[in-house]
């Protein structure tokens, strides 16, 4: 495991190999043998692009949904938070502290698509006890990446 | 009118820099990319812009005293021991400048009469030159080698010492090359200037970017030399503040005072926003500057190991954020090299000769860019050197 490997390609996984290399200070061909390694034992679960959806003219709509639950015998959270991943709208599940148990983070066409999924799948699974649902309105940064574009400023070429 | 007539001869005679038009015809082109610029490529951390912006809000929008505030003087204080092990009081031994260059600028008219003698090595920062010549004196050059990994050595020093010496400037890290000096090779500098009055003017603007586990040494390191020293820094290249202009100056207290006293006339005070901004930058930005320098790094072996591949004979640059490959053998001096490179791929890499004697032969690319136009730029430069021996 190359932990500077890792923060490389966290922060932009279309590095090429010697691009790669030369900021990690490895050869590509441990480059190239350390990714593999990290993809096989999951440490990199995949590469994926950040998407302004706003920008297209597809409707999109993204809750985030607390999920209160009665934890069950022998299987904790983890059964019940395997039963609601599983959905393919379901983007992301966290098991949280505090005042609720887990964030779902869905996506949907449309508000009632979004309602439809806590409705009729979620809320009913049996361990679920509670559900409150929140409608993104407009994101602004995300994965270390600003939505709006910034200003910049214009380029002086000054010797220095 | 005849201008001329009227306009100071020394300063009509002060060679104006060559580069302007090579950076005009860079501004009518499209499609470029520019290694040219040697400044961060790095926004100014947020925390840092947000206390300019803050200190805006409270409304501190006067003059703060000449030499700088006083909490700021502190933070380059604590900062100075912290990074360099150099220990200067902020009462007497530390202003505020705009800027790296300011500093210089009042460290050479405060220790140059008409005539004395400032040796600066060179290839190094076009202004060196030109700033000793407006406060009187002159320059005289010392062609650093590429065999001697562009260092300054004693053998080269000792012959160009005169009574008229009045100053040594120590350009490093160096800019263009990448040159550093190590202990020992300061030390065998100062053996040079023993028993001699000469003073040191050290630009160390790009300290804090070092290379390899090396850290930066300054000349006011060494015990015997620390009350010849005038060490010139800032904030512009460390923590990516190039238009705060944020620079400092510290060494021993007389000297100081006549530089507080010169900046006081001309100045007045540095700007106050970005002093704010420099406190915090002090304060809080030591992983600002630890994150950059990693990137910068990574860029570093990048160009050079994709320089090489290429085929050009390329010096490994151990500090600053410039390569400075050698382009002999081409059978272009390395001002058509630019000019060429420029016009046949739209890359901009500054010509070596820009920097002085001894910059013939190579030119200058700087790594403070993205991996991005790092990697476009490569390929264009060897598409270019395809063109010249196809």
């Amino acid at each position: 495991m190359n932990i500077k490997l890792l923060h490389l390609l966290e922060e932009d996984c279309t590095l090429t190999t010697p691009q790669l290399a030369a900021a990690a200070d490895l050869t590509e061909a441990q480059v190239e043998a350390e990714r593999t390694a990290m993809e096989r034992d999951r440490i990199i679960l995949g590469y994926k692009a950040v998407v302004d959806w706003d920008r297209t003219n597809l409707e999109s709509v993204t809750a985030l949904i607390e999920v209160k639950v009665t934890p069950q015998r022998g299987d904790g959270f983890d059964r019940l938070a395997k039963r609601i991943y599983q959905y393919d709208e379901v983007e992301s599940v966290f098991l949280m502290s505090g005042a609720f148990d887990f964030t779902v983070i869905i996506s949907g066409r449309s508000l009632k698509e979004v309602a439809h999924f806590v409705g009729e799948r979620l809320a009913p699974l049996d361990g679920v006890t509670g559900t409150a649902t929140h409608f993104i309105l407009r994101k602004y940064k995300e994965k270390h990446l600003v939505f709006e574009k910034l200003p910049e400023q214009d380029k002086e070429f000054i010797f220095s | 009118m005849r201008y001329e007539d009227i306009l100071s001869q020394r300063i009509q005679n002060l060679n104006p820099s060559g580069i302007r038009k090579f950076f005009d015809l860079l501004q009518e082109m499209e499609d470029t990319i520019s290694l040219g610029v040697g400044e961060p490529d790095f926004q100014t951390p947020w925390h840092i812009r947000e206390a300019g912006v803050y200190s805006l809000e409270k409304g501190f929008t006067r003059y703060t005293s000449n030499a700088g505030l006083m909490e700021l003087r502190r933070e380059i204080s604590a900062y100075m021991d912290r990074h360099y092990h150099l220990s200067y009081d902020p009462e007497t031994q530390i202003l505020v400048t705009v800027g790296g260059s300011e500093g210089l600028d009042l460290a050479f008219r405060a220790l140059i009469d008409p005539g004395d003698e400032v040796i600066i090595p060179v290839p190094s920062f076009v202004c060196y030159g030109p700033m000793v010549e407006m406060a009187g004196g002159v320059p005289v050059y010392l062609e650093m080698k590429e065999e001697n990994q562009f260092r300054l050595t004693p053998q080269e020093l000792a012959p160009l010492l005169t009574k008229r010496t009045k100053a040594l400037l120590l350009p490093f890290p160096s800019n263009p090359t990448g040159g550093i000096m190590e202990r020992e090779d300061l030390e065998a500098v100062a053996r040079v200037l023993e028993g001699t009055s000469v003073m040191v003017v050290s630009d160390e603007i790009y300290a804090e970017l070092t290379y390899g586990g090396l850290n930066h040494v300054s000349m006011a390191n060494l015990p015997q030399m620390q009350d010849r020293t005038i060490v010139i820094n800032g904030l512009s290249k460390s923590h990516s503040m190039t238009g705060w202009r944020m620079g400092f100056a510290c060494g021993p207290a007389p000297i100081l005072a006549q530089m507080i006293k010169l900046h006081q006339f001309g100045i007045m005070s540095a700007p106050t926003t970005s002093q704010y901004a420099a406190v915090e930058a002090l304060r809080n930005g030591d992983r600002d500057v630890v994150n950059m320098r990693e990137e910068y790094d990574g860029r570093r072996r990048f160009l050079v190991s994709g320089l090489r591949k290429l085929g050009l004979s390329c010096f490994e640059p151990k500090g600053a954020f410039y390569v400075f490959p050698c382009i002999r053998g081409l059978g272009l001096t390395s001002d058509e090299f630019c000019e060429r490179l420029l016009l046949s791929q739209g890359v901009a890499v500054i010509s070596g000769s820009a920097f002085g004697p001894g910059g013939e032969g190579y030119v200058r690319c700087c790594y403070a860019a993205s991996m991005q136009d790092l990697t476009k730029a490569l390929d264009r430069i060897g598409a270019f050197l395809k063109e010249l021996k196809p």
